[in-house]
């Protein structure tokens, strides 16, 4: 082409302004670039419960509460450096204070939900607190315990209903409520988390995990400031355990199941780990696929397991950051 | 002097099992001296900067600073009192950018008590701060990652995070070590005015020619303990001191 010079230039490119989250946009075009991605987010999630029949919008429910959990284990692995296998204690604690709030002094959904998403994470936070001394496999570990430490205590005190659980809680009004509460809790988390990421607290959630020796020689306690971590990601799960023993209408042991430790990190895993949304678009993989494969029974878990080794061989960095990354390269024609 | 002393080491000994790393050391420094720390390696050079820090916990001694018994205190706080260090390997927070690692600093207690709530904008302050140890103020030193910086300016960067705090007392485990010739005589001139500014400093340093031009006084430690302390004239002249240098004459 003669006189018509055009050449190829990456789209990221020309909006990028030197640092991460700044931007500097020239035109709709531009705008529409960092818009899209985060409007297909949205308005997909919200319009999901619309186009599903009733039984799969009870697998949307229960995928939410490990999408909420996946985001909170990834935020404290990728952010704040802990890794955190306590999911399942996160959802117990939120589950049964909102359960027993229910059945013993009859509060509603709408006012138990709330206070046992925050009694929970208190709680929480507490019984992590003398273990944020730890770093690495020593802090999962000891995580990992709490769920299982707490089930052999309500079995051995026989209390809050024992092994039978409490039934006939009262449920959310109505399934429309169900799935948007537990959606909105879902955007409203992620996008809440990626912004705190980039705020002072999180630059420092980022330092104890790149360094914790350096941040107290900034004169920071760390351990306050990892206790905060672990109270924004608890808050997160014991949300999701207080919906939950809504939804089913029934608490009891099974809401300590591993279940809720070990598949936010294989939906992690799988998503992306340190994106975010990745361990989110993860879970609503993950859970609906093991729905689907409800007929294998147990046989599901090797499933599982062949999923995250799949994904830890032949794609590590999971699936959201290989779609990000490929976002960014797209290119366009360039007059020059 | 005494009655000058901004930190008093007293006594203080530290066994990493059957090794005595610190044995009984003792010394003070005055408000705004440069003083020296040298020695070969292993003599406890850096297990002292732990302990009067408080990263390694003594096994006895005290450790005044500015009259307070910081002993037993915890690293945070005592940082917060206006003691602060560097690391000899440096620690910089590799996936932040550069500027960014100053953040951490300027949130502490110690900062945030001094400039209450009216210091602006935080990144502008960290690029001034980063600017004023040398890093080039333009459109990407500052926002590079610090994992991808060259050495000299992690250097800097691990003393820009000190002087963030705006601390009565820098200790710098071997900020020299490491740099080049050109890299060293730029950087003293900053250190100079730093000591023109009332910070006190100890420098545990193996680059003896470019310390002497700056230490007001010197210390030796030989095998944890230490074997030697005046200025650095008469210092390097001590017999105990060659030989722990250069090994004993007759061998």
């Amino acid at each position: 082409m003669v006189g018509e010079e055009k050449r190829k230039k990456r789209l990221d490119r020309s909006i990028k302004v030197r640092t991460e989250g700044l931007y500097a946009l020239s035109s709709w075009g531009e705008m529409a670039y960092l818009i899209m991605p985060r409007l297909v987010l949205i308005l997909g999630l919200l319009f999901l419960p619309l186009i599903l029949d009733m039984y799969w919008q009870r697998v949307l429910c229960s995928a939410g509460i490990y999408a909420l959990l996946a985001l909170g284990f990834d935020f404290l692995a990728e952010y704040v450096g802990l890794v955190c296998l306590g999911g399942a204690f996160f959802i117990g604690a939120g589950g049964y204070i909102s359960g027993l709030l229910n059945a013993y002094l009859g509060w509603s959904p709408l006012l138990s939900i709330p206070i046992a998403t925050i009694a929970g994470a208190v709680i929480s936070t507490l019984i992590l607190l003398p273990c944020l001394r730890l770093r690495g496999i020593y802090f999962a570990i000891v995580s990992f315990m709490f769920p299982l430490f707490s089930v052999y205590i309500i079995i051995a005190l026989n209390v809050f209903g024992s092994t039978e659980g409490i039934s006939a809680l009262a449920n959310l009004p109505n399934i429309w409520v169900e799935q948007y509460l537990i959606l909105g809790a879902i955007i409203l988390s992620l996008f809440a988390l990626r912004r705190l990421v980039h705020e002072d607290i999180g630059v420092i959630f980022q330092s104890i995990k790149d360094n914790d020796q350096a941040v107290k020689a900034s004169g920071i306690n760390i351990t306050v400031y990892k206790a905060k971590a672990v109270f924004i990601a608890s808050l997160i799960g014991c949300f999701g355990g207080a919906y939950l023993s809504h939804l089913y209408g029934w608490l009891g042991l099974s809401l300590f199941a591993m279940d809720f430790s070990i598949l936010p990190i294989a939906a992690s895993v799988m998503g992306g780990m340190g994106s975010l949304v990745g361990p989110v678009l993860g879970a609503f993989i993950l859970t609906p696929l093991s729905e689907a494969l409800r007929g294998f029974g147990q046989l599901r878990v090797v499933l599982y397991c062949l999923i995250l080794i799949g994904f830890m061989v032949y794609k590590p960095e999971g699936l959201m950051n290989y779609l990000e990354r490929k976002y960014h390269q797209f290119e366009h024609w360039e007059k020059v | 002097m005494h009655d000058e002393s901004i930190l008093r080491v007293e006594n203080i000994r530290k066994a990493f099992g059957g090794v005595q790393a610190v044995k009984d050391v003792s010394f003070s420094l005055s408000k705004g001296e440069i003083l020296g720390v040298i020695g070969p390696n292993g003599s406890g050079k850096t297990t002292l900067v732990n302990l009067i820090t408080g990263f390694v916990r003594a096994d006895s001694g005290n450790v005044f600073f500015k009259k307070r018994n910081i002993i037993g205190i915890p690293p945070h706080k005592i940082v917060n009192f206006g003691l602060t260090r560097t690391f000899q390997i440096m620690r910089p927070y590799h996936s932040l950018s550069a500027f960014k690692n100053l953040i951490v600093p300027l949130n502490s207690p110690r900062v945030r008590r001094t400039r209450s709530g009216k210091l602006g904008d935080i990144d502008a302050v960290a690029i001034d701060m980063l600017e004023e140890v040398g890093f080039e103020r333009d459109a990407r030193v500052p926002y590079k990652a610090a994992g991808t910086l060259p050495l000299g300016y992690l250097k800097r960067l691990e003393l820009a995070r000190c002087i963030a705090l705006r601390p009565d007392v820098i200790i710098c485990d071997e900020i020299f070590s490491g740099l080049s010739m050109s890299e060293i005589t730029s950087l003293i001139p900053f250190l100079e005015k730093l000591q023109m500014e009332g910070t006190t400093m100890m420098m545990i340093e193996h680059r003896l020619r470019e310390l002497f031009k700056l230490a007001n006084r010197l210390i030796v430690m030989n095998f944890g303990e230490k074997i030697a302390e005046g200025i650095p004239v008469e210092v390097i002249e001590n017999q105990e001191v060659k030989e722990a240098y250069l090994g004993t004459a007759t061998s």
